[in-house]
């Protein structure tokens, strides 16, 4: 698999093209499935936005989605398709549980201890995915994939086995955190810390890749690997650096989760939100700056689409359709008009 | 035990058809990473076809065509574009694999026809083999018919050899005057058919219905066992045969006692196995063992294709 990272030029005008696709087709097919399209999109804002309830609920869904992707950036810069994020996320929500279960230091103490526990869980989950590329030569998108099965199955077997609740053995998640072990919110639900983690995360991402030496040999690698060896970068360490940070961001996102959000870890805990991020960042076109936003929107179509299986009768998949046209669409127009910009070239030149 | 061997060939046959399809469009250097959303979106497709209309045929063209047309999109998008084959796959896959959720919420749990049963005669009278081989439903016995089809034309034949130079150096085949973007696409898609089918194959074979996420993650099984392969199909197919064996072990460890308590868990176990049965083949050492033993050379080492993932540009 050569020419690894790929190259996505975007404009202005391709992205609301994107979206007045992406809209279009979904329209259709809401309207296909029997539904009004303008009852839907007005569902999808109130699901999300509607009270207060709602936006605090989307904010802590946008809080993991965005360090995943914070990660991601990291990941994608160096040319790595960390397919693995899914399982680094949930190696980081066992180890914060596993704080969070057996550790009595006081709210502060427990607190600290796992974000740093998930933020290592994810970190080793993706340093291994790193070094069976690096030193085995197995392509990271199957050695990641493999790892994320490891990680379900690993969380399954806790929720089941050994952690599993008083008398009962079922699938719906370990008994609740003890209170000292969850973040603090503001109101029902927003909790700051959450909030503040992922806004470090995306201005750490942004300093980094803008204005550090690391971030341009990074970018180096991911361009062209063997040139970057040949000028003298250690390219194997840019690699698992690479995959440290890009776990480490995605621990935290599943320490975000189990203590900010589900209070317990329950076998679904990743939410998906890897492979979502995946495409938050293709769709930001793997820039830090754009992921927040990006994520914001994204988070407002999936929350807001659970409403939709509700009021309206649709499946609540309808959300995943929305993100994924957009993507494709946007990713499909960006590459046409890349196309006619060198075609363009081409005509000046002659 | 004659009738788990039979039990393991007929559960890994839709593997067979995704991972000759997938060897194809590898071989012709297009990688069509949307196996896991086109099998699912092929299923429900297949399934609903087949329910709506009460024919099996129907059901499995109409699920061919959906897998066809990610197929040339990938295609399109890399040959035309310019676009990276893995993103744009990635972004098909989760997006097949929604829209199969979305689009199949009618059928979820409903009664359909499933392929018609067929012992050969004659043949299936043969002790041993005849149970194993020859008494089955019919898209099982297409699986062998695609896989030696598959291994005949890519090693024996004329276009065969031509497929796997346009995957391996584009320019010289391009020189010889083989006109490899318009192979590529052909290839592709003749690929996602393969796929197609192996969507229909679960939901009307293997089965026998629709629900959410009926195949998730046996199209990045397939994928998987392509590389594995080393882009052989019969060793592609020696795979599936394995990954078969360990879903067939799962089911039968299941009631046991001693697994009571795990029991859940065990459905994950043979992707866990497989994927690192995969990791291992696939790690440096291994290979180099592989190349420094010339026996083992055919059975171990595996290059993929120079030319893949590479877009082709006449100069």
């Amino acid at each position: 698999m050569t020419h690894r990272r790929p190259v996505l030029h975007f404009r202005a005008g391709s992205r609301l093209i994107a979206v007045a696709l992406a809209l279009g087709f979904t329209s259709l097919l809401v309207a296909v499935a029997g539904a009004s399209p303008i009852e839907t999109f007005r569902l999808l804002w109130d699901g999300s936005l509607g009270t207060g309830d709602k936006f605090a609920n989307t904010v802590m869904t946008w809080v993991p989605l965005v360090l995943a992707s914070a990660g991601l950036v990291i990941t994608f810069s160096a040319g790595l398709w960390n397919i693995g994020v899914e399982g680094q996320i949930v190696m980081g929500a066992i180890a914060a549980s596993w704080v969070a279960r057996e550790v009595d230091l006081g709210t502060a103490g427990i607190i600290t201890l796992a974000i740093l526990a998930g933020l290592a869980g994810g970190l080793l989950w993706g340093l291994l995915a790193g070094a069976l590329r690096v030193y085995g030569r197995v392509n990271e998108i199957f050695g990641g994939l493999g790892l994320d099965f490891v990680a379900t199955g690993l969380v399954v077997y806790l929720v089941i086995g050994p952690w599993k609740r008083a008398g009962i053995a079922s699938t719906s998640g370990t008994d609740p955190f003890p209170r000292e072990a969850w973040l603090p919110t503001i109101g029902n639900k927003l909790a700051p810390i959450a909030v503040i983690l992922a806004v470090l995360a995306v201005v750490g991402v942004y300093a980094l890749m803008r204005g550090t030496y690391f971030g341009l040999r990074l970018k180096a690698v991911g361009a062209n690997a063997t040139s970057a060896f040949i000028i003298g970068i250690r390219t194997h360490r840019y690699l698992l650096a690479a995959m440290a940070i890009g776990g480490a961001l995605a621990g935290v996102a599943g320490t975000v989760q189990v203590i900010g959000f589900q209070h317990k870890l329950v076998p679904a805990i990743s939410g998906g939100y890897g492979f979502l991020g995946i495409l938050v960042v293709l769709l930001a076109a793997y820039r830090a700056a754009f992921i927040a936003p990006i994520a914001f929107f994204f988070v407002m179509i999936s929350v807001g689409s659970s409403q939709l299986s509700l009021r309206l009768g649709l499946d609540s998949s309808i959300g995943g359709v929305i993100q994924g046209t957009l993507v494709l669409v946007a990713v499909l127009v960006g590459g046409w008009q890349a196309q006619r910009a060198r075609h363009g070239a081409v005509a000046v030149e002659d | 035990m004659e009738a788990t061997i039979a039990t393991i060939v007929a559960t890994a046959a839709p593997l067979v058809y995704a991972t000759v399809g997938e060897t194809i469009a590898e071989k012709a250097g297009v990688i069509n990473l949307s196996l896991d959303g086109s099998i699912l979106l092929s299923a429900m497709t297949g399934f609903a076809t087949t329910y709506v209309t009460g024919s099996v045929m129907l059901g499995f063209l109409a699920a061919m065509l959906v897998s066809m047309v990610i197929a040339a999109l990938i295609a399109f998008a890399s040959i035309e574009l310019k676009l990276n084959q893995i993103a744009i796959g990635f972004v098909l896959t989760l997006l097949a694999a929604e829209l199969s959720s979305f689009l199949g919420r009618p059928y979820v749990g409903v009664r359909g026809t499933s392929v018609p049963h067929w012992r050969v005669p004659l043949l299936s009278d043969i002790p041993f083999l005849g149970k194993v081989l020859f008494d089955h439903n019919l898209s099982v016995y297409g699986s062998f018919l695609a896989l030696i089809a598959a291994y005949v034309f890519i090693f024996r034949t004329k276009r065969g050899l031509e497929l796997q130079g346009i995957g391996e150096r584009p320019e010289a085949a391009f020189a010889r005057g083989i006109p490899v973007n318009r192979m590529r696409y052909l290839y592709t898609v003749i690929g996602g058919a393969l796929v197609g089918i192996a969507g229909a194959a679960y939901s009307l074979d293997v089965k026998f219905g629709w629900r959410e996420n009926l195949t998730l993650n046996f199209g990045w099984i397939a994928l998987a066992i392509v590389i594995f392969g080393g882009w052989h199909p019969v060793r592609a197919a020696f795979g599936c045969y394995l990954f078969g064996a360990l879903q067939v072990l799962a089911l039968k460890l299941q009631p046991v006692s001693a697994f009571q308590g795990v029991s859940q868990i065990l459905p994950i176990l043979p992707f866990v196995l497989m994927i690192f049965t995969l990791v291992i083949v696939y790690l440096d050492w291994f290979r180099r063992f592989g190349e420094r033993h010339p026996r083992w050379r055919r059975l171990l080492s595996s290059e993929p294709p120079a030319g893949i993932g590479r877009v082709f540009e006449r100069e």
